[in-house]
């Protein structure tokens, strides 16, 4: 888990749905939907408010400082 | 107008997708997934409203409403419930399109939380832009026949006039101005918010609207998949009795069996 890193691990700080988290660095952003515990491809994820489509979330790394919203669907009328 | 087609044809198409149901139902408020799901099961309806929220982080293993509501079986509709200005809508819409990978979406910015009325000039500028980024948009709107227009002038696919506020189960208030919006739109027109039981759903029909889009008259009905059975009932009658076209009302009464031959 993420509260066992050491120190000499490269971690970058990010904001996932508006809460500070530390990810190891070299984390995609597909990795980082895995790592909260969701399946990449039932969600979106819109980067500092750009979406990232789905077939580059394996691909983009994710980055210190970046600002990540990730949403399904819910029940609403 | 479809009064040529024969019954069992009586189809609808939004932006190229046709469909038999002329309900459309959300899918907020049920007591569970469950109920969501066998209320949608007896409504017949073959599109669904969903919202777009945030994942919950704290509870990653949650029941979705993917498990139960199959996207394959059933359109979703990603709504832009909750959104107050034509941004906020239009990021939502983008997060939607990638979610579920759909350009059919129903738009509603709205402009105050007391009476979640929508907001026109917000609702028509970001119909414009979401209709130039390739959106395919069903407009909840005013049921204000010039604001109907500037929807569809903006580039909707749908024109969605409020029956009476979200969640008031009032019924259609204003018939008048429904049937003005029916006549002169191009697209289809839906009630959309404010039937509160069958009967409405069946005068929205009447009035000669393309379909129904309900949630809370369903969700908070006592037995919600009785309700969702009377609604499809309703606007099925609804549609039949328009196509029939009524008999014309009279003042006074007028006897239906002959006169002649009274012993």
């Amino acid at each position: 888990m993420l509260q066992s890193m050491t120190t000499e691990t490269e971690t970058h700080s990010i904001s996932v749905n508006g809460e500070h988290r530390r990810v190891p660095a070299g984390t995609t952003v597909a990795g980082l939907v895995q790592l909260i515990g969701f399946d990449p491809a039932r969600v979106a994820v819109e980067r500092n408010l750009a979406v990232v489509p789905r077939s580059t979330l394996g691909e983009v790394q994710v980055e210190d400082g970046d600002d990540y919203e990730i949403v399904h669907f819910v029940g609403g009328g | 107008m479809n009064a040529h087609h024969p019954v069992d044809a009586d189809t609808w198409t939004v932006a190229g997708r046709t469909f038999r149901s002329r309900l459309i139902v959300g899918t907020g408020k049920y007591k569970s997934l469950e109920q969501n799901a066998a209320a949608v099961e007896a409504s017949g309806a073959e599109i669904v409203t969903v919202a777009v929220r945030r994942v919950n982080v704290s509870d990653p293993n949650a029941p979705m409403l993917t498990d139960y509501i199959d996207p394959k079986r059933v359109t979703y509709l990603p709504n832009t419930a909750g959104c107050f200005t034509a941004e906020e809508a239009i990021r939502t819409l983008r997060l939607a399109r990638e979610a579920g990978g759909w350009t059919l979406v129903k738009l509603e910015v709205l402009a105050e939380a007391k009476t979640l009325y929508p907001d026109m000039i917000e609702t028509v500028r970001a119909t414009e832009l979401l209709a130039r980024e390739g959106f395919e948009v069903m407009v909840y709107c005013t049921d204000d026949p010039i604001m109907a227009r500037r929807c569809e002038d903006a580039g909707a696919v749908a024109v969605m006039p409020l029956g009476a506020p979200i969640g008031s189960g009032l019924g259609v208030q204003n018939p008048v101005t429904i049937r003005l919006i029916v006549e002169q739109a191009k697209v289809p027109v839906l009630i959309d918010a404010g039937v509160g039981t069958a009967s409405d759903a069946a005068a929205a029909m009447e009035l000669g609207c393309d379909g129904v889009l309900m949630n809370t008259a369903i969700a908070e009905a006592k037995d919600p998949i009785l309700m969702a059975r009377a609604m499809k009932a309703a606007v099925e009658a609804g549609r039949l009795a328009y196509r029939a076209g009524r008999m014309q009302k009279r003042r006074y009464a007028d006897p239906s069996s002959p006169l002649a031959g009274l012993i």
